[in-house]
């Protein structure tokens, strides 16, 4: 499959990318990893009028430790999330998550941003991104926004972001005293789309699970708060009786999509065993610290 | 040793024979410079797209091609009903040998009428694949709908939808055997255990897609083909057949051929297109299949659901068989193959291991509004062997007898051949009961079913999974292609001569894929000859520079071509010595070749190198006394003479790990134990043993063209049609017993298929073994999680 | 500044090239079609089967995802590339004893990975070179042979083994 003829444009700063987008409208794509974007374009799938290529905006690329939170610029590649020892040290649900997401050879090229931007529900790094309720930066012509991550994602591959907006940069909090994190997600082979995930930031003192943020990637149209699991859980001793009752209120938060790996049914069933396992998994760890 | 036990030219101490000499294309295709068929480049080449059906049946109405015909850079656009104008008739594929079968006149592409969504319509030919796909978007065709089968489990129904209304049904073939006394048996049998089994189709996924670049010459209506495919002389055959060119004057060349697995050994409409395109233009035409249409065309196999039942006493004899197969083919069957070999060959091979005499076996074969299938890796084994090793295993359990004890007890006897099976085969020299006890040894059975039941106290869930089966190879020609009336050899042949330097060239009608098929009638040219290897090149893939024959297809490279290559080397090496003998004054008896040298025998003293002979018998005959005529080119054919194929047997084992909460299975260790006659290098016999298994695997756990109502095809591509990958397979253990067979001097057997006839079976025991606590049972392929997870009760 | 014909320079295998490519063809089809390297394969061209991978400023990338026209200025390297570096001379010459391919389509693009696994790790548990070598795929060889010519590989470099 070729893809179909386009142009091609490489602005150099963002108010050239602006330009453009705002000469193209709906008929641009931005291409950034193109990790996603290729395949669509390859298959016909896309077949926009130009493709406008961020991959020379410096301004934003880069991660750097802000003290209270993590600036991720959305050209950064996965890879370099992957080998960041800011990462590592102070953002361990992004540092648990990002082997998960797909291959070596996507990693490379595939972008922070533009995971975010495209919001596949499968993906891993909206879900840890809601789960620790960042905040994206959006700019636009007419200038910057930031929008807090619990009101980013609208509904399959639909954001808050405008289409004459780019990402521009994720602000991820650190870790604070008390908080562990876990990460699970279920997919048939290593690398593929998530059956089921759980993305999940706790307090935990002794046994007890203060909070809960419970996120839900793979199985809904996009990332989803389990807010009644979470309600289930705020202030209980970790039990398998409190593990059942968790995963019994998923019935009402979680809506998953059926296709062609597994009914509704399956993928309810894969996140209630999920939940489980990720929620004993942070207990240990907080015992472990 | 050859049949008699006595040591033969491959025996000797300096034969290359049973050696793991690397592969001459490794070393080029570990620097990236294989050629493979779209890396050849002629000049003035343009290039093939197509516009397909979009729906699984629908009249053709109108096609209007005239803005494609207009865009810059197309230089031909052909509909079907074109293309039909330059055919000598249409496809019609059944083989005489399956009397019954029925099909439909089939054109390369659609004429009236599209039959399958994905359906070649029309052919857009332009100086770029990307502009021929966007003149492709400029065609306009309107299409009427018509009633589409989607299920064969309805398709064979009074009143069902018909793929092809003249055929009055959508019956391909059926064929029953009855084989001794199955109702009495059941009757009076101790146990009788059933179960339906479902197998999910899928699809080869070579790597590299199909391809093909034809040149034709206007002038000298010469065809030269270059193409991705296992059996070049039947190429030739057919395109000439079908589009009305003298077959001499055809030339087909499989230059590097990224996998095949039988998907290339058929023949598809766009590639005849292609060909057709080339014969208008006088100019190179190439075509290669993206992977979108790669699973819209691709044969696609393996489709059937198969009702089972096994009578087994409280003794633990295995008694009677009986299994009824519905196989769901496509809209026609493929040409020149037929798609109901498949079918066929699970009537006759499902429990073949076993002593049991009385079998019943039911196939009916029914068309569906889907991609054709045919021929693919093990073809219909897979789903025979599932079917008779899990009936095997529900027998053990409810008998409470170990799995393994059972097979031990009802494998024919390694001293009991020849004998037939229940389908009423006959089979040679196997070797079950050595390879069921070389595999419990090699997989340390009972520890590892002692670990099993020590896991399940603690909550983890393994399984031990045994398959053992039989595999046809090697047909004959008494079978059913050629005795079908399709043009494709059963024989096969090798010229091996001397070239004036000494040095061997070695021509064979069978192909390589990677399997390693030169490398290996590279070793039998040596070891006959007595020459080092480097001194053998081996030519292959071509049929203006090799004899006729069949190709790649069914295991039979190394059993039919290698027979032929040693023969001929064999008839070369008798008249070196002759030669050498006249010039030494010598009797050739006294002499041998080693090393490439004549010497005189026992002593091994070098007399005379077989570059002088080559020089004297190409340049300077004088030498020689008139009475001798040099030849130094031998030509020999092989065949089987009476035997279907030769039969083939080993074992499967597999240790897995079922999760079950999620139903997630995880492979832990494999094993297989299998009998291939002679092997020649038992480095490739084995990779082709861990290829094949994990191809099997494939298919037991991810594979599946999933398929709507409408007979559209809801996962073609390779995001959501699922191929195993490095993480999830396991480390395969492979040994082999050699039993020669007795048809060939050189004793060797096919091997290529017998890892992927048994993987699927041993998995599925496995996985049941491991779920066993839970009492549920899996029969259905690919074992997903959601099929799991129903089988466990948990969704 | 929006164009359908883009004008590039980049260094391939060394050698600085310069071209005008059409802005929707991707980086394979450039380096085979425009520069006769054909070690690169297609399998899929929709970045799940790694036949196509190649390196880019120095990491291995799907080049069936990859414009040509944004590689302007970019250093790539082939199979071609690779194998005359001799980079990884010695696992060239393991795949080839081991016999860790068949049909060999799939074969640079593993190269392609394994170099940079090798590049990257000098130490590694068989199940982790399984995962690194996860996103490519070959229908031929089952893995295992391919798992244990990089192990192997890896372990005579640990050991101070000749490249």
């Amino acid at each position: 499959m070729k893809a179909p003829r386009f142009k091609y444009a490489r602005p150099g700063t963002l108010s050239e990318a602006f330009g453009l987008l705002s000469d193209f409208g709906e008929e641009a794509r931005i291409l950034a990893g193109g990790q996603s974007l290729m395949p669509t374009l390859n298959m016909r799938l896309s077949q926009p009028e130009i493709v406008i290529d961020i991959n020379r905006l410096d301004e934003l690329k880069g991660i750097s430790d802000e003290g209270d939170h993590i600036r991720i610029g959305a050209l950064t590649r996965h890879v370099e999330v992957l080998e960041s020892s800011i990462v590592t040290d102070k953002l361990p649900l992004i540092a648990e998550a990002i082997p998960h997401v797909a291959h070596v050879a996507v990693r490379n090229r595939g972008t922070f941003g533009g995971s975010v931007a495209l919001a596949d529900p499968a993906a891993e790094m909206p879900a840890c991104a809601l789960a620790l309720q960042g905040t994206f930066v959006v700019e636009g012509p007419n200038g910057r926004r930031e929008i807090a991550a619990d009101d980013f994602f609208h509904s399959l591959y639909e954001t808050a972001r405008a289409p004459d907006e780019i990402l521009v940069e994720a602000r991820l909090p650190v870790a604070q005293p008390g908080e562990v994190f876990a990460f699970m997600e279920l997919a048939r082979r290593k690398g593929d789309f998530a059956q089921a995930g759980v993305a999940c930031k706790a307090v935990i003192s002794g046994d007890v699970i203060e909070s809960g943020r419970l996120v839900y990637f793979g199985s809904e149209l996009k990332p989803t708060l389990g807010a009644g699991a979470m309600a289930a859980l705020e202030g209980k001793s970790w039990s398998d009786d409190l593990a059942e009752t968790v995963a019994a209120a998923l019935d009402d938060d979680l809506d998953p999509m059926e296709n062609l790996h597994g009914s509704a049914a399956m993928k309810l069933h894969l996140q209630k065993v999920l939940t489980k396992r990720t929620l004993s998994a942070a207990v240990e760890k907080a015992r472990a610290v | 040793m050859n049949t008699k036990g006595e040591m033969t030219q491959l025996d000797r101490q300096h034969s290359y024979v049973g050696r793991n000499l690397s592969r001459d294309k490794a070393k080029r295709a570990v620097h990236g410079r294989g050629r493979y068929t779209d890396d050849i480049t002629l000049p003035r080449t343009v290039h093939a797209a197509f516009v397909r059906s979009p729906y699984a049946h629908a009249n053709i109405t109108t096609i209007d091609v005239e803005a494609a015909k207009a865009h810059p850079g197309v230089v031909l656009v052909m509909t079907g009903a074109e293309l039909k104008e330059m055919c000598t008739g249409p496809w019609l594929g059944t083989l005489s040998v399956f009397e019954t079968m029925k099909t439909a006149p089939q054109y390369p592409m659609a004429v009236e009428r599209a039959c399958w969504q994905g359906e070649p319509v029309v052919m857009v030919v332009a100086e770029s694949r990307a502009v021929a796909e966007d003149a492709a978007e400029l065609v306009e065709i309107s299409y009427e709908e018509l009633p589409v089968v989607a299920h064969k489990e309805t398709a064979l129904e009074p009143g069902a939808n018909l793929v092809h209304p003249d055929l009055g049904d959508n019956l391909a073939f059926e064929k029953t055997i009855d084989n001794g006394d199955v109702e009495t048996a059941f009757a009076n049998a101790d146990h009788v255990l059933e179960a339906t089994f479902d197998f999910g189709r899928h699809t080869a996924v070579s790597l590299e897609p199909r391809a093909l670049l034809a040149s034709y010459e206007k002038d000298t209506e010469q065809l030269t083909i270059y193409t991705s495919s296992q059996t070049p002389h039947m190429i030739q055959a057919i395109i000439a057949k079908t589009l009305g060119l003298p077959e001499h004057k055809c030339r087909v060349v499989a230059p590097f051929v990224g996998g095949s697995f039988g998907l290339k050994i058929h023949s598809f409409g766009d590639e005849f297109a292609a060909t057709a395109a080339s014969m208008k233009l006088g100019r190179p035409v190439k075509f290669i299949a993206d992977r979108l249409e790669s699973f819209l065309t691709d044969i696609h196999a393996r489709e059937n659901r198969v009702n089972g039942k096994l009578a087994v006493s409280k003794d633990g004899d295995i008694q009677a068989l009986e299994i009824d197969i519905l196989s769901g083919v496509g809209a026609y069957s493929q040409y020149p193959r037929t798609s109901v070999f498949e079918a066929n060959q699970i009537l006759n091979i499902t429990g073949g291991p076993y002593k049991h005499a009385h079998y019943k076996a039911r196939m009916r074969v029914a068309y569906m509004n889907k991609v054709p299938t045919s021929q693919y890796r093990a073809v219909g084994h897979p789903i025979g062997n599932s079917v008779g090793e899990a009936l095997v295993d529900m027998a053990a359990e409810k008998i409470g007898m170990d799995p393994m004890e059972l097979r031990r007890r009802n494998i024919m006897e390694d001293d009991s051949y020849p004998r037939m099976t229940a389908s009423g085969i006959e089979v040679a020299d196997m070797s079950h009961q050595a390879c069921l006890e070389t595999l419990v040894e090699r997989m340390k059975y009972d520890d590892l079913c002692a670990e099993r039941d020590s896991l399940r106290q603690k909550g983890v869930y393994r399984g031990v999974g045994i398959a053992a089966f039989i595999k046809g190879t090697a047909p004959g020609p008494a079978g059913y292609y050629g005795a079908g009336g399709a043009p494709i050899a059963s024989q096969d042949a090798a010229t091996v001569k001397i070239e004036p330097s000494g040095n061997i060239i070695c021509a064979v009608g069978v192909t390589d894929q990677g399997q390693g098929v030169d490398t290996v009638m590279q070793q039998i040219t040596a070891g006959a000859l007595g020459v080092p290897p480097e001194m053998v090149r081996v030519i292959e893939g071509d049929t203006d520079a090799t004899p006729y024959g069949g190709g790649t297809y069914a295991s039979r490279a190394t059993a039919i071509g290698g027979e032929a290559t040693y023969q001929a080397a064999l008839a070369l090496r008798a008249e070196l010595l002759v030669l050498a003998g006249a010039l030494l004054q010598a009797e050739p008896d006294s002499l041998d070749i080693v090393n490439g040298d004549v010497v005189d025998s026992g002593t091994e003293n070098a007399r005379i190198p077989l570059s002088e002979l080559g020089r004297i018998g190409h340049f300077q005959v004088a030498q020689l006394p008139n009475d001798i005529e040099p030849q130094l080119s031998h030509t020999k054919r092989f065949r089987l003479k009476d035997a279907l194929y030769i039969f083939t047997n080993g074992i499967h084992g597999a240790y897995v790990e079922v999760d079950p909460d999620t139903g997630f299975i995880t492979l832990l260790d494999h094993w297989v134990v299998e009998d291939c006659g002679r092997v020649i290098n038992p480095l490739l016999a084995d990779e082709q043993v861990r290829g094949g298994c994990v191809q099997g695997i494939g298919g037991a756990l991810y594979e599946h063209c999933v398929y709507d109502d409408q007979a559209q095809l809801l996962n073609g591509s390779l995001v959501d049609y699922i191929v195993p990958m490095a993480s999830e397979m396991p480390n395969i253990d492979v040994a082999h017993v050699q039993t020669h067979t007795g048809v060939s001097e050189l004793g060797s057997k096919g091997v290529g298929e017998s890892g992927t006839g048994a993987a699927a079976g041993r998995v599925m025991n496995a996985v049941n073994d491991a779920i066993s606590p839970f009492g549920g049972k899996v029969f259905e392929q690919p074992m997903t999680p959601e099929v799991l997870l129903k089988a466990l009760g948990k969704i | 500044m929006a164009d359908e014909k883009i004008d590039i320079a980049l260094t391939v295998n060394g050698e600085n090239v310069t071209a005008t490519v059409p802005a929707r063809m991707h980086l394979v089809d450039f380096l085979r079609t425009e520069l006769e390297l054909t070690g690169s394969h297609l399998g899929c061209e929709h970045g799940i089967c790694g036949a196509c991978s190649v390196r880019v400023d120095g990491v291995v990338v799907r080049g069936c995802l990859m414009l040509a026209a944004q590689c302007d200025g970019s250093n790539v390297v082939t199979i071609e590339g690779l194998s005359d570096s001799e980079e990884v001379a010695d696992l060239q010459d393991r795949f080839v004893e081991r016999n860790a391919m068949q049909c060999g389509f799939c074969t640079p693009g593993m190269l392609m990975t394994a170099a940079e696994l090798l590049a990257k790790n000098d130490e590694l548990p068989r199940e982790q070179i399984r995962e690194f070598m996860s996103g490519n795929f070959c229908r031929c060889t089952g893995y295992h042979a391919i798992i244990d010519a990089i192990e192997t590989t890896m372990k005579d470099r640990k050991a101070g083994g000749a490249r």
